[in-house]
C-alpha cells in the first residue's frame, strides 16, 4: 500500500516536473500563425469524417447523415430560399433615391465576391463583414440601414452568395499586427466556454458535429459559413450569420452580443479563414 | 413584385405530378407581434388547381397550415404542353393566380 501510494506521488511529481519543464516550449509556440491554424482545422476535419467529402463540409448537418441527405436533395429542387433570393435580386438592381446602387460600392459591381468576405480593413483597423459593408453602403447613400439579422439583409446576401456559388473561400489576413489580433480573438471566442449551459461553440461544432441535439443534427463548423445566409425551417424564414450568432448564444443559454459587434465580426473572420478553399454554397436551407 | 405562386408540374406521359410553393404569411390569429399586439388572422382559404378547364386539386384551408405551404400532388389526364391555372384566395380577401406548361 505505502510503496504505491509512493509510485502514485511519485508519478505526479513526475508529471508535475515535466509540466514545468514543458511549459515555455508552449509559450514559444503561441505566435498567431493563421495558416497553420486553417491547416489544423481542416485536417481534424478531414480526419474526423473521412467518408465526407471536402466540398460537402459546406452543406452542413448533410454531410452527417444520409438519410437528411436525400430529403435535402429532394428540396434543393424547389428550395425554401427562393423567395428571398428574387427579392434580393430585385433590390439588388433597384436604384437608391440618388440614382447610385449597390453594385457602384462594391468590386466587380457586387457580383461573385462574396468568397472575399470578411476582409480586414486597414484604414479602420476592423473586420468588415458583408452585411455591414451592405449597411455602410447604405447609408453612404442616404438610405436606412437595414436589420442585420433578417428579412432585407438576408435577401441581399442570399442574392450576393448565389452569384458567388461554388466559387472557394478567400479570406485573407493582411500583414498587419491588427488583423491577427483580429483572428486570433475570433478563434478565442469561438473556443471560449460562455453561459449557463457553459458551451464554447466549438463544444458543438467541433467535437459533436454530425451528433444530434435533440432532433437537430449539428453541422461542423468547416463550412458553416460558406452556406449563410440560410433559411431555418425552424425560423420559418432567412437568417443572416448575425442571426446564426445571436440564437447560438441564446440557446447555450449565454447573453449574446450585438449584431455586428466587435467578437462577432472577428469569429466570422476566423470562421471564414479556416473554412479558406471551400466552396461558397449559400443561400442555404436548413433545418 | 414577382408572383406568390411558383409551380412546376411535369409529365411522365400518364401522370402529372405537381409541385407548389407559395408565399403566404398563413397568420392564425393567435400569434402576438413584438409590441405583444395580437396579429390578426390572415390565411388561405381556397387553392385551387386546373387543367383543360376542370379542377384537379381544391383544398379549403384553415389556420392549420404552415407559412409558405408547399403541395405536391399527381394526377391524370393531361399531357405535356397542356396549361395549368393555379390560384388561391385569402380571408381577407387577397388572391394570386400564375398559369403554368405542363413540362
Amino acid at each position: 500500500m505505502r510503496t504505491r501510494l509512493a509510485l502514485v506521488l511519485g508519478s505526479v511529481s513526475a508529471a508535475l516536473i515535466a509540466l514545468t519543464l514543458a511549459s515555455p516550449r508552449v509559450i514559444a509556440a503561441d505566435k498567431v500563425d493563421p495558416a497553420a491554424d486553417a491547416k489544423a482545422f481542416q485536417n481534424f476535419f478531414f480526419q474526423k469524417f473521412p467518408d465526407v467529402k471536402r466540398e460537402d463540409f459546406v452543406n452542413g448537418p448533410y454531410s452527417m447523415n444520409a438519410d437528411m441527405k436525400r430529403q435535402w436533395q429532394e428540396k434543393e429542387e424547389f428550395p425554401p430560399y427562393e423567395f428571398a433570393l428574387d427579392a434580393g435580386k430585385e433590390m439588388f438592381a433597384t436604384p437608391f433615391k440618388n440614382g447610385k446602387s449597390y453594385a457602384d460600392c462594391f468590386p466587380n459591381g457586387g457580383i461573385g465576391i462574396r468568397q472575399n468576405y470578411p476582409y480586414f480593413d486597414e484604414k479602420e483597423g476592423k473586420v468588415v463583414t458583408l452585411e455591414l459593408a451592405l449597411n455602410r453602403c447604405r447609408e453612404a447613400n442616404g438610405e436606412a440601414p437595414y436589420s442585420y439579422v433578417k428579412d432585407e439583409m438576408a435577401s441581399l446576401t442570399a442574392y450576393m452568395a448565389f452569384t458567388s456559388r461554388g466559387k472557394p473561400m478567400d479570406i485573407r489576413i493582411p500583414d498587419d499586427p491588427r488583423a491577427l489580433a483580429a483572428f486570433e480573438n475570433g478563434k478565442r471566442y469561438f473556443y471560449t466556454r460562455r453561459g449557463q449551459m457553459n458551451f464554447s461553440c466549438a463544444s458543438c461544432h467541433v467535437q459533436s458535429p454530425g451528433e444530434r441535439i435533440r432532433a437537430e443534427i449539428l453541422a461542423p463548423a468547416l463550412g458553416i459559413v460558406n452556406a449563410m445566409p440560410i433559411y431555418r425551417s425552424e425560423w420559418s424564414g432567412m437568417g443572416t450569420t448575425s442571426r446564426r450568432f445571436v440564437t447560438c448564444n441564446s440557446q447555450t443559454r449565454a447573453v449574446p452580443l450585438e449584431p455586428q459587434a466587435d467578437e462577432y465580426r472577428d469569429v466570422e473572420y476566423f470562421l471564414s479563414y479556416v473554412a479558406n478553399g471551400l466552396p461558397i454554397s449559400g443561400p442555404g436551407a436548413r433545418p | 413584385m414577382a408572383s406568390s405562386i411558383r409551380v412546376r408540374a411535369t409529365s411522365n406521359g400518364d401522370i402529372t405530378e405537381v409541385q407548389a410553393l407559395i408565399q403566404h404569411p398563413m397568420d392564425t390569429g393567435f400569434v402576438k407581434d413584438a409590441k405583444g399586439e395580437l396579429i390578426p388572422a390572415h390565411f388561405i382559404q381556397e387553392l385551387k388547381f386546373e387543367c383543360n378547364g376542370k379542377d384537379v386539386f381544391v383544398a379549403d384551408w384553415g389556420t392549420a397550415v404552415s407559412k409558405d405551404p408547399y403541395v405536391k400532388f399527381s394526377f391524370r389526364g393531361a399531357r405535356k404542353g397542356d396549361d395549368l391555372k393555379i390560384s388561391w384566395t385569402d380571408n381577407k380577401g387577397g388572391s394570386d393566380t400564375i398559369t403554368a406548361k405542363i413540362a
